[in-house]
């Protein structure tokens, strides 16, 4: 089975600081983290894919103008809650086993090394069919 | 490193993501062998279990044996269709396979490990003939019971398919480097369970056929039901899930179960022609060309039934000779497939058997039949996509088009199949088109 695991730049329950504000090693740390848990994913033969995402402010909305030109909207957005910040595609046993997943990811470490408990949305990739529907 | 650090300004804690690059660098699509190698690649295939099985006789380490094997099929699909091929290719392999363990063993004692292993290698006598039963042996080795689905397929595949790791990842859609890491758990597995190099005990045996019967059966599975993106790299493993169960049948001729799933892999492949559009669009059963629907196969695969039938796979196989028997959709025997249906239903008490023999029991006797038979089958199966898809059809069966398309919206909703989505969400707009 396979599940994206999104992370966007919304609200996290430890209502810690911007990551701008935190000490270089806080920063440090956060990121190795992120390292270490993508080397265990593929360690365990699990992870599809990781991509983190530039942020709001290269971000673009583009809607079709029908027959005209597209209508573009160039970031920042100062509303960028809303907005991917990254994801992890993981290819698993078990719903369990991404939802484990996913709260690994949430306790990524902030300033002072507390877990920021970042949500973490689990959402299963359409698979293909069974053989005889 | 960059896609975390360029989330700075207002980015929340957010910001940290979870990409740094590690993402293998298997390249899907690549994967299936063609070409003019071909020749070489299927000889390989062949070849690999017989020399895995000679090398693992000989060391007495299945895992260390496999990636021995492994690099050895590696060099040979370098440089046999250049060079030449050896006069005795299995030879060969043994040969070259048979260097890198005395390499690696070596090393290992340098490390001041497997002393005594290097001590039993040595003293051993080279097996001269190839054992019979050696790709059964190793079937049971990589569908062992203490491995998951997914690792026993990768492994299989590898081991005893001859399947490179960037195949394999290939037909799976995941990198290279995490399908490495699948296949060389699995293996650290099956040698921590410390089973040798030989069949299962007597009293084991239809256990462990199961075990290996249920992951060739997955193997199909996943190669029939085609995915986007990489539909002839999985339809290569339902070819290859064929060729294994006729080997497993080579070693067991008078098993059942063996071919009945052989049976039920022929009769289901026989109808692939059909199954989906020139764009891979599914095609239901009853707007499928049928001829196009493969006669050879269809008569091999009858010809594997038991009289009477005799577990699962057979009882699957023979509803599956039911459909590819009638001439057209009209003609199926309805009445025979409630009835093989209801046996299956006895032997396995499995809800998603009796959804099944509900839709039959609607063909055979009007949708109220039916309708009957899927009582109480929301606390067995749950708030589940298929209960609300079969439930939807025999509604729409019955004419009551808003409960029909209520139900398709709802198994729409629930479905973690695109193509499936895609039909019940056409089924509900077009119902509500007719009511409106």
């Amino acid at each position: 089975m396979r599940f994206m695991l999104l992370q966007n730049y919304g609200e996290v329950e430890s209502h810690c600081r911007p990551m701008s504000e935190w000490a270089p090693e806080d920063i440090t740390a956060h990121i190795e983290f992120q390292h270490a848990l993508n080397r265990e994913l593929v360690e365990r033969g699990e992870l599809v894919d990781a991509q983190g995402l530039s942020g709001p402010e290269r971000a673009k909305f583009v809607v079709s103008g029908g027959v005209g030109a597209p209508v573009i909207t160039d970031g920042p957005f100062p509303e960028s809650k809303e907005l991917l910040a990254g994801y992890r595609i993981v290819d698993v046993e078990s719903a369990e086993r991404a939802i484990e997943i996913a709260a690994q990811a949430s306790a990524a470490p902030g300033p002072e090394g507390v877990p920021i408990r970042q949500p973490i949305e689990v959402r299963e990739v359409m698979s293909a069919p069974d053989p005889e529907m | 490193m960059t896609s975390a650090s360029a989330t700075p300004g207002g980015g929340t804690p957010g910001g940290g993501t979870p990409g740094d690059g590690t993402r293998g660098d298997g390249t899907p699509g690549s994967g299936t062998t063609g070409g003019s190698g071909d020749a070489t690649t299927d000889l390989l295939r062949q070849l690999a279990p017989r020399a895995l099985g000679a090398i693992a006789r000989r060391y007495r380490d299945f895992a260390g044996a496999e990636d021995a094997v492994q690099e050895a099929l590696v060099a040979a699909a370098a440089s046999w269709p250049t060079k030449g091929r050896p006069d005795d290719p299995l030879a060969w392999l043994v040969r070259v396979a048979g260097r890198r363990m005395s390499d690696q063993n070596r090393q290992d004692s340098a490390r001041s490990r497997r002393e005594d292993l290097a001590a039993s290698w040595s003293l051993r006598p080279v097996d001269p003939a190839p054992g019979r039963d050696d790709s059964l042996i190793l079937l049971f080795l990589c569908c062992h019971p203490s491995l998951t689905g997914a690792s026993a397929i990768a492994l299989t595949l590898r081991a005893v398919g001859g399947l490179t790791t960037r195949e394999i990842a290939a037909a799976f859609l995941v990198p290279e480097a995490t399908m490495a890491q699948r296949i060389s758990r699995a293996k650290a597995k099956v040698k921590a369970s410390g089973e040798p190099f030989q069949l299962p005990p007597p009293d084991e045996h239809q256990a462990r056929l199961r075990s290996v019967l249920h992951v060739l059966y997955l193997v199909f599975n996943e190669g029939y039901a085609t995915s986007n993106g990489a539909d002839l790299a999985r339809a290569d493993l339902s070819g290859e899930a064929i060729r294994l169960t006729r080997g497993v049948r080579a070693s067991l001729p008078e098993d059942p179960e063996v071919a009945g799933l052989l049976a039920l892999m022929l009769l289901t492949d026989a109808r692939r022609g059909a199954r989906t559009t020139a764009d891979g669009e599914l095609v239901p059963l009853q707007e499928q060309d049928r001829t196009r629907w493969n006669q050879a196969l269809i008569a091999e695969g009858i010809s594997l039934l038991g009289h009477p039938l005799v577990g699962e796979y057979q009882v699957q196989a023979a509803i599956g000779a039911v459909h590819d028997q009638a001439e057209r959709y009209g003609d199926t025997d309805w009445r025979e497939i409630v009835a093989l249906y209801d046996l299956l239903e006895a032997m396995t008490a499995n809800p998603v058997v009796t959804l099944n023999a509900a839709v039959a029991a609607a063909m055979a006797d009007g949708p109220a039949a039916g309708l009957a038979r899927l009582e109480g089958l929301d606390q067995r199966l749950g708030d589940h996509h298929r209960l609300h898809a079969v439930r939807a059809h025999l509604l729409e069966m019955a004419g009551d088009r808003t409960k029909a398309m209520a139900e398709f919206r709802a198994a729409a909703g629930r479905t973690s199949n695109l193509r499936e989505q895609r039909y019940l969400t056409t089924k509900a707009a077009r119902l509500t088109d007719e009511n409106s």
